[in-house]
């Protein structure tokens, strides 16, 4: 625990875990996707389905994925600001076995992508993102976060790790997730410094990175 | 900075001849390498946004789930007429703590102290003393920091959140951080602020956490209230030199362990206590039993 968490933080109301939580697994929806989204399919799971409209998760989904942090006033105009920006958004209940009671599963589609996120708020304003695209992750966009899909053959792995120790930059923690073998994997690196865009487009250029994003600590 | 202690932090306070919310700050500082000016700006800006929320919260808005609003203002007015029970410092604590209560349950901005639920408070202990005694703005600042270290010690000892420690470990702790700070604010000794802390959480010991709807409405706006009249009266008897016989870090002890027994339903399910009662069934059918909203033309 930080001081500076105990009188703090900052955040718009009413509650850490359905409010600021839930912009947070919005902001990471459109991190994933890459770009503006355009529709929104959200699935709500557990207490998030029960509570949604009274706690205003709902307006903190899509203020997250409308890129709003979690003071942000807006918060409250999402679904009126999501209307004029050209994003057309849907909620749906769901039952996800085993998941915790405050997650969510979006589908998301851009101009040119599609993404599918599912996560959720486990208090405190925290979050863990488990599941990207098909892919089981385990990220809690705590430290800034690097997600690379790359063929699954050996030395992908070393090649973006030597990529980031020449840059001076710490891997905090690491996984590779994969749906099946030899087929496309998804590397997900915890770094202990923020990895700046020169060096992550040096990381897109390695042979067999098929993409790429990065999320900074929410 | 890491606390295990609120003994500790008073030993330090006193060997080097400080406030324990100076004491808090410097070490914070220390810690974290940065200058102490740096944090007193970080906590200056958290204060203007308790202040802000004082201001929102009297523009009596409606929450969320609808169960709440407008109670600040109402109070506000009964104050102003003079025919108010409470008075002075008491009075506006009453009211700064409803106003910033409710502006969070209608999605304003607040600063979690220490949570979002219990967010009303340590402002309407604070800013109410602040303005009744005219105490400078960079001491309220230090007191936050006397308060934000009571709370490591009960996230250290017990915790902070409703759903693993019942109310007790939100508005409670909040009404032990805010005692300590206040009664420094006030000229208390540490050992004063200690036994402020110490008596204003035994006040709050038990507290189950009960949301009606599971919405931070009902009765948390209230329990806010509660909470900071229980700090004022605390710091007002220790202050008088009236000590409290178990030390503050034995309370938070004894929280943590009364937490831990709670049973499941009554730690934020929304399963038990207030939020079963007819009323509060009734009330939680009539919120979520609204239509589905979606925009959009897609299903
Ligand atoms: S009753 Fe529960 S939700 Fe409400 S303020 Fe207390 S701990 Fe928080």
């Amino acid at each position: 625990m930080d001081l500076l968490d105990i009188i703090g933080p900052v955040m718009i109301g009413p509650s850490s875990s359905h409010t600021a939580g839930a912009v947070r697994l919005g902001r990471v929806g459109r991190l994933v996707l890459g770009e503006e989204p355009r529709k929104a399919k959200i699935f709500l799971h557990g207490s998030f389905k029960e509570t949604y409209r009274g706690h205003g998760t709902d307006r903190a989904i899509i203020a997250g994925l409308l890129g709003f942090d979690t003071s942000d006033p807006r918060i409250r105009e999402s679904l009126k600001i999501a209307k004029e920006r050209g994003l057309n958004y849907e909620f749906l209940l769901i039952d996800l076995p085993e998941a915790h009671p405050n997650t969510a599963y979006m589908e998301l589609w851009g101009e040119t992508s599609i993404a599918r996120v599912t996560g959720s708020s486990i208090g405190g304003g925290a979050v863990l993102i488990t599941d990207i695209n098909g892919y089981p992750v385990n990220i809690s966009a705590k430290y800034p976060t690097i997600i690379v899909p790359h063929n699954d053959q050996p030395g992908a792995v070393a090649k973006v790790t030597s990529v980031l120790a020449w840059h001076g930059i710490n891997i905090a923690r690491m996984s590779v997730a994969r749906q099946k073998k030899g087929a496309e994997a998804l590397m997900v690196i915890e770094t202990d410094q923020p990895v700046d865009d020169e060096t992550f487009k040096e990381i897109k250029r390695l042979p067999g990175i098929t993409g790429g994003f990065t999320i900074p600590p929410l | 900075m890491y606390l295990e202690s609120v003994e500790q932090l008073i030993k330090i306070a006193k060997e080097n001849g400080q406030t324990l919310g100076r004491m808090a700050l410097i070490l914070e500082a220390k810690d974290r390498e940065v200058p102490e000016e740096h944090l007193l700006n970080i906590m200056r800006e958290r204060l203007q946004v308790m202040r802000a929320a004082v201001t929102e919260g009297l523009q009596g808005n409606r929450s969320v789930g609808g169960l709440v609003g407008g109670q600040a203002l109402k109070y506000q007015a009964w104050y102003n007429s003079g025919k108010s029970l409470a008075s002075g410092v008491f009075g506006k604590a009453i009211t700064y703590a409803l106003a910033v209560s409710e502006a969070n349950a209608s999605m304003g901005l607040i600063v979690a102290a220490p949570t979002a639920g219990s967010a009303g408070v340590i402002p309407g202990v604070l800013l109410s003393i602040m303005e009744e005694y005219e105490i400078p703005e960079e001491k309220v600042i230090e007191g936050l920091y006397a308060a934000g270290a009571v709370g490591l010690v009960i996230a250290f000892k017990a915790s902070l959140s409703g759903a693993q420690g019942g109310c007790q470990a939100e508005c409670g702790s909040a009404a032990a951080m805010a005692a300590v700070a206040a009664t420094e604010l006030l000229g208390g000794s540490p050992e004063q602020a200690a036994h402020a802390g110490a008596i204003a959480l035994k006040g709050m010991l038990g507290l189950v956490c009960d949301p009606v709807a599971g919405l931070v409405e009902v009765p948390c706006v209230k329990r806010n209230v509660s909470a900071a009249v229980q700090a004022l009266a605390a710091v007002d008897l220790a202050l008088a030199g009236i000590t409290s016989a178990i030390p503050l870090d034995e309370v938070i002890g004894a929280m943590g362990e009364i937490g831990r027994e709670l049973p499941i339903s009554l730690k934020e399910t929304a399963q038990g206590g207030l939020a079963a009662t007819p009323t509060g069934k009734a009330l939680a059918q009539k919120i979520f039993g609204r239509k589905e909203e979606k925009n959009g033309e897609n299903n």
